[in-house]
């Protein structure tokens, strides 16, 4: 481990002539380079979009007092953090980082090959992914403010400049999001096309890593769902520049057109950043129980299922948008459904660790928090799935803490183990454990502090969309303050609580201590290149022999039997 | 760094990567126009007086220009066709062919546009002019697109070079083609 590669951690950049550092790293077609960008713009959209979520957490606990740099949250403020809040996490944070950044880093070295297929294109799809995430943020700048209509953007109110009173901001945060759209189908083609075409000889599709197979049918899933989106949001800016009336019941509109159009995407966007966010956690669950992935075929066809299904689901978000009871209770049953594709794959998670010699490891300790987190967030989608109770819960709190209670997992447990866990490969060096089981143990129980008091407070009747609860008598009771209040701090505590993760990733890339080609002992490719790997990746192509988690194989010296060594 | 990436140039599907990535863009490209239709459809659906609109588009400009487009999409099959054979010089006299007939398609549409226009059936008027400039602006946004593809595309076959783009923008003309022939009898002829 350790000692086998140090040497040659450095060694293989020689043929290569260097170049300036903005050609080095704003102008470079290489796949990592393209990834560290995607990773640090995701990580600052994020830091930007924690701290809104701290802002309008600090006017719900304490209202009408000035939030500590930040200032007098107003109604017209609260609006737009909160609907910006959800953007950036989803589109700027989720998605960036947990496709982009780990489909970018893994792609082309677990599948053994030099780069993506089209490197230019890569570098392209960052440039417009940066360049939409400038327009958002511009959008705070302009007269008028960013926009407050929520991250649904439901038309009338996102279509008419006199109901939102952000005429510019509205308008940019749909360009925003369009161009966001752009880099994506972009970066998908490349990745889909990557692995279909440029897979190390002897690679066969059941060899390719579960990871690598996720962000594919995540791309695909976001290639086939975003068109409608797209077209919504042309006809969106349409309305809102031009004076049409797409959305407009008075000149032969629909304002439901929109909700059906966005949750068409929504819905299987979902799943578009979870299956990747699974991927990451099965490869790392794999190395630290040293044990094959239970099941990797049925993984592979629950996957495809879950994504035809999620096609079928989307109505759910709009039971109480007035569609025929008919068709909610059909609604009702494809989105318990879809539960047990999911479930099924929690329960194949449990079965690889059962019997493993697990190591509790940072990444590890992520990985199963992931588990943990997201059967809450799973088991609590099935009261929202069903229409009955839907319409009680609907728009609550209830659905808040729920849906956070999934993307979370997703957006940062699942990343926080992709990083952890690729760490060594991407900077050559190790990060500390010991802080990072700290950063861990306080994330994890101050992301529960939060949200368990948000299920209860929805429970109770608590609305989403609801600026300051004093004027709400019955939410204004002594128990329900001191909830929100603690579940601010709870916030305070986890957002504080990241800086211990920042010091440590920024400390460790530069100082931390050094590591070989392969300091798990793990199978797949990207353990075979230097660390961090050069210009090309590896010094000589490998060839792939069998598949990618040959942990603990009978008869064999060793307890892993990598990938490329023919025997 | 020269040259294309090893993983450019491997083909572990059999089919080439251009191909392949070109497909995947088409497949991008239905859902958008697909969400388009969709919701014309939809629409369509709840409001019979659409078909008293659509009477007031022109059937025979929007026919001229079908068989505009099919002329155009044969001479790129043509273009392909000298380009298999490594005549660059005949795919780019082809070719461009093809690009004369996207922008004659242009030039009847604006015209037709301007006539509607004049007559007061202008983007803002009801749900069906709506649809009607936005759909087939999407179009012809596609169209220009595919023109600027086809004539880089051209220029470099005409030196020899990157042969195998003449079938892929040809693919791509295809598909803008294709798009129109549902464009047309949804929006101009079913009354």
């Amino acid at each position: 481990m350790a000692q086998a590669a140090t040497a040659d951690a450095h060694g293989d950049h020689g043929h290569h002539h260097e170049e300036g550092f903005i050609r080095k790293y704003f102008w470079s077609c290489d796949h990592k380079i393209i990834c560290f960008q995607y990773l640090f713009t995701g990580m600052i959209l994020a830091a930007i979009g924690g701290f809104m979520a701290y802002a309008f957490r600090m006017q719900l606990a304490f209202p009408g007092e000035s939030v500590p740099l930040f200032g007098v949250v107003s109604p017209y403020e609260y609006n737009s953090l909160v609907t910006n809040h959800g953007t950036i996490m989803i589109f700027w944070v989720a998605m960036p980082v947990l496709i982009a950044a780990f489909g970018n880093y893994l792609i082309p070295l677990m599948l053994g090959c030099d780069d993506m297929v089209f490197p230019r294109l890569n570098r392209l799809s960052y440039q417009v992914f940066l360049l939409s995430a400038i327009v958002l943020i511009a959008s705070f700048f302009v007269e008028g403010g960013a926009f407050g209509g929520a991250w649904t953007a439901y038309p009338p109110l996102s279509a008419k400049a006199h109901y939102n009173l952000t005429p510019a901001g509205s308008t940019l945060w749909v360009i925003a999001v369009g161009l966001e759209f752009v880099a994506f189908l972009m970066g998908g083609i490349n990745f889909i096309t990557t692995t279909m075409n440029s897979r190390a000889p002897g690679m066969k599709l059941w060899d390719i890593p579960m990871v690598v197979w996720m962000i594919v049918i995540a791309s695909i899933l976001f290639m086939v769902s975003v068109g409608p989106l797209i077209a919504g949001a042309a006809m969106l800016v349409f309305d809102q520049m031009l004076g049409t009336g797409f959305f407009d019941p008075n000149r032969g509109g629909d304002p439901v057109l929109w909700q059906h159009l966005f949750w068409f995407f929504g819905h299987p966007e979902v799943y578009v950043v979870l299956l990747p966010a699974i991927g990451i956690v099965a490869e790392v669950m794999c190395v630290f129980s040293r044990k094959k992935l239970f099941a990797y075929k049925i993984v592979l066809y629950t996957a495809f299922a879950t994504g035809i299904l999620s096609f079928f689901v989307w109505a759910h978000h709009q039971f109480i948008s007035g569609i025929d009871p008919r068709m909610a209770n059909i609604f009702t049953v494809t989105t318990v459904l879809i539960s047990v594709p999911l479930a099924e794959m929690m329960f194949v998670f449990i079965a690889t660790l059962y019997g493993g010699s697990i190591r509790l490891t940072t990444p590890m300790l992520w990985a199963m928090s992931f588990i943990a987190t997201f059967l809450l967030g799973g088991v609590t989608g099935i009261f929202l799935g069903a229409s009955g109770a839907d319409i009680y819960f609907h728009d609550t709190y209830f659905v808040l803490a729920h849906f956070h209670y999934t993307f979370y997992p997703i957006a940062i447990i699942g990343t926080m183990a992709g990083i952890t866990h690729w760490f060594p490969k991407m900077f050559g060096r190790q990060m500390n454990e010991f802080w990072g089981r700290v950063h861990f143990w306080v994330t994890i129980i101050a992301f529960n502090c939060i949200f368990i008091p948000l299920f209860v407070l929805g429970a109770g009747g608590q609305h989403r969309r609801i600026y300051d609860f004093q004027n709400y008598p019955d939410l204004a009771g002594q128990s329900m303050v001191d909830m929100r209040v603690f579940a601010t701090i709870s916030l305070v505590v986890m957002l504080v609580a990241q800086f211990i993760f920042i010091i440590n990733f920024i400390y460790s890339a530069f100082r931390g201590e050094k590591v070989g080609r392969n300091p798990y002992h793990a199978t797949t490719l990207e353990w075979v290149a230097p660390s961090p790997p050069g210009h090309g990746n590896f010094e000589e192509m490998p060839t792939v022999y069998r598949g990618p988690y040959e942990y603990s194989v009978p008869g064999r010296e060793e307890d892993y039997w990598p990938q490329h060594v023919p025997n | 760094m020269d040259g294309k990436p090893l993983a450019t140039l491997r083909s572990t599907s059999g089919v080439p990567t251009g191909r392949l990535a070109i497909w995947w863009l088409l497949g991008s490209e239905i859902v958008i126009f697909g969400g388009v239709l969709m919701s014309y459809l939809m629409h369509r659906i709840g409001h019979v007086e659409f078909g008293d609109y659509a009477s007031h588009t022109n059937t025979v400009a929007g026919a001229i220009n079908t068989i505009v487009l099919l002329t155009s999409s044969l001479t790129a099959v043509l273009a392909h066709d000298a380009a298999e054979m490594g005549n660059g010089k005949k795919a780019f006299k082809y070719l461009m062919f093809t690009v004369f007939g996207g922008a004659c398609f242009l030039v009847i549409k604006s015209f037709e546009w301007s006539h509607e226009i004049g007559l007061g059936y202008t983007l803002q008027t009801n749900a069906f002019w709506h649809f009607y400039y936005t759909a087939a602006g999407l179009h012809a946004l596609h169209v220009i697109g595919g023109m600027i593809a086809i004539t880089i595309v051209a220029f470099q076959a005409k030196k020899g070079h990157e042969l195998q783009r003449v079938e892929l923008v040809g693919i791509y003309w295809h598909f803008v083609d294709v798009v129109w022939v549902f464009l047309f009898p949804l929006l101009y002829i079913a009354k």
